[in-house]
């Protein structure tokens, strides 16, 4: 049988923000064939950004993390199969197996999985060891900080910044422990790291850099944590925040092209006849940048689920590249820390507006003659003129006298 | 329509400004302030961009 142009069927794999904006685009381009999600966790798609702030401080009750009201869901017309998990996908078939053993026929397929928090040895043996990625950890962890008098921190990155400025909130002592010289060192310059690092400092969070995690402390409740040279940080509360792998597991005997993620084309297009992939678990060549990516980012979640639900209802020669300027934000204390486009430590930098030390600033990234990046604290109106100059893959000398005409 | 933004979630992203500037302008005190409450139906595609990209999800379109 052909495959028809229009599916029938769109089963989506991954309940989260990507899965979500794939429904709500397929439906709002005019698919009224069958919708059906599957997702692993119980809940209806949340919006995970306030986990690490508003929801861990206790500001906002879980519900208010709900990404739409139940009249929304109940608009979208979809099937939901919640606390469910994909375990298996057949090409060739066209199906998909649940862990209930129910296999799933699909005309057209969302692969929108999402990523797992990478875990540490030993981690998960202690009560009070955390990672951060769904509502349930949040809570878990909302609860032990209740009682916390010491929160260590593993890894400096965004989630383990935003906790730890959200305990600081609330009073707890914290350390957080980071195994790179500067925090966020693999994608920023060391000036720009350290900026990164002086907000924490700043609100007496005890920052060790270059240190290495060798394991935990305790009788079946955390008590501290080793590092490599022996000594122990004391602790009653750990969260690790030391990145997430794409939960590609299910896929493994699938045959579809895996490579840190599903290998995606230009167009969000996998491998296989009627299956795309949006989110934290796809990877593709980004054409604005001439860079095959696989973004975390909740902008990109959104963008990548609707992009990839028009590749499904697009008929031949009609699939469009997707190609953003892939966004950031962070919440750390009382500055909005924003992001635009690509960066590496190598790259130029400069400061085109305020400056490092008040923590107010917009800095420009350059490659090649290029503007790659821009990166601000707290100068939200100026950082966002900078998404159309990226788009437009304005050369870095344009974008500098950007910065100095009038605004 | 008309834009109602809930300044309870709204953290001045600024992405509602690069999607519909003719709606929403993020000044520089950092405080997002709406330029038009009641929007021609021309920019309802726009709105309904800036809904669906506000990092807060902190925009919604009354009908009255």
């Amino acid at each position: 049988m052909a495959s028809p142009a229009i599916p029938g069927r769109v089963v989506v794999v991954g309940a989260s923000l990507a899965g979500l904006s794939a429904l709500e685009a397929l439906r709002q381009s005019g698919f009224e064939g069958e919708l059906i999600a599957v997702g692993a966790e119980p809940t209806l798609p949340y919006d995970r950004p306030p986990l690490s702030k508003q929801v861990l401080q206790g500001h906002w009750e879980p519900e208010k993390a709900a990404l739409r009201d139940q009249s929304q869901y109940d608009a979208l017309g979809v099937t939901w199969h919640l606390g469910r998990r994909a375990t298996a996908l057949d090409v060739a078939a066209r199906t998909v197996t649940l862990d209930d053993g129910e296999p799933l026929a699909y005309d057209g397929l969302v692969i929108a999985t999402g990523a797992a928090p990478r875990q540490l040895p030993g981690g998960q043996e202690l009560a009070g060891i955390h990672v951060l990625r769904t509502l349930e950890d949040c809570l878990a962890i909302r609860a032990d900080l209740e009682t916390a008098s010491r929160l260590c921190v593993v890894g400096a990155g965004f989630i383990g910044a935003e906790v730890a400025a959200s305990a600081r909130v609330l009073g707890v002592d914290v350390t957080v422990l980071e195994a790179l010289p500067a925090p966020l060192a693999r994608a920023f310059p060391p000036e720009l790291g350290a900026a990164c690092a002086g907000l924490h400092t700043d609100q007496g969070v005890d920052l060790r850099l270059g240190v290495t995690v060798a394991g935990f402390e305790g009788d079946g409740r955390v008590t501290g944590v080793r590092l490599g040279d022996g000594s122990v940080v004391e602790a009653d509360v750990v969260v690790v925040g030391v990145g997430v792998v794409p939960e590609t597991g299910w896929l493994e005997s699938s045959g579809l092209r895996l490579d840190n993620g599903v290998v995606c084309d230009a167009t969000c297009a996998t491998s296989a006849p009627g299956v795309v992939a949006a989110g934290d678990i796809a990877r593709w060549p980004n054409n604005l940048f001439g860079e095959t990516m696989r973004v975390e980012h909740w902008s990109n979640a959104v963008e990548q689920g609707a992009a990839a639900a028009q590749r499904l209802l697009a008929g031949p020669g009609e699939a469009v590249d997707f190609a953003p300027v892939p966004y950031f934000w962070s919440d750390q204390y009382d500055t909005k820390i924003q992001f635009l486009g690509r960066c590496c430590p190598t790259d130029e930098v400069r400061v085109v507006d305020g400056s490092l030390e008040e923590r107010r600033f917009v800095a420009l990234f350059g490659r090649d003659g290029r503007l790659v990046g821009a990166l601000a604290f707290s100068r939200p109106r100026l950082l966002m003129a900078y998404r159309k100059l990226l788009a437009a893959k304005t050369s870095f000398d344009d974008a500098l006298a950007h910065a100095q005409s009038p605004k | 329509m008309r834009v109602v933004v809930d300044f309870d979630r709204c953290q001045s992203n600024a992405v509602c400004m690069d999607v519909a500037p003719e709606i929403f302008e993020v000044r520089d005190d950092n405080f997002l302030y709406i330029l038009d409450e009641t929007p021609p139906e021309a920019l309802r595609s726009k709105l309904e961009e800036a809904v669906r990209r506000c990092p807060t999800q902190a925009i919604s379109i009354a009908e009255d």
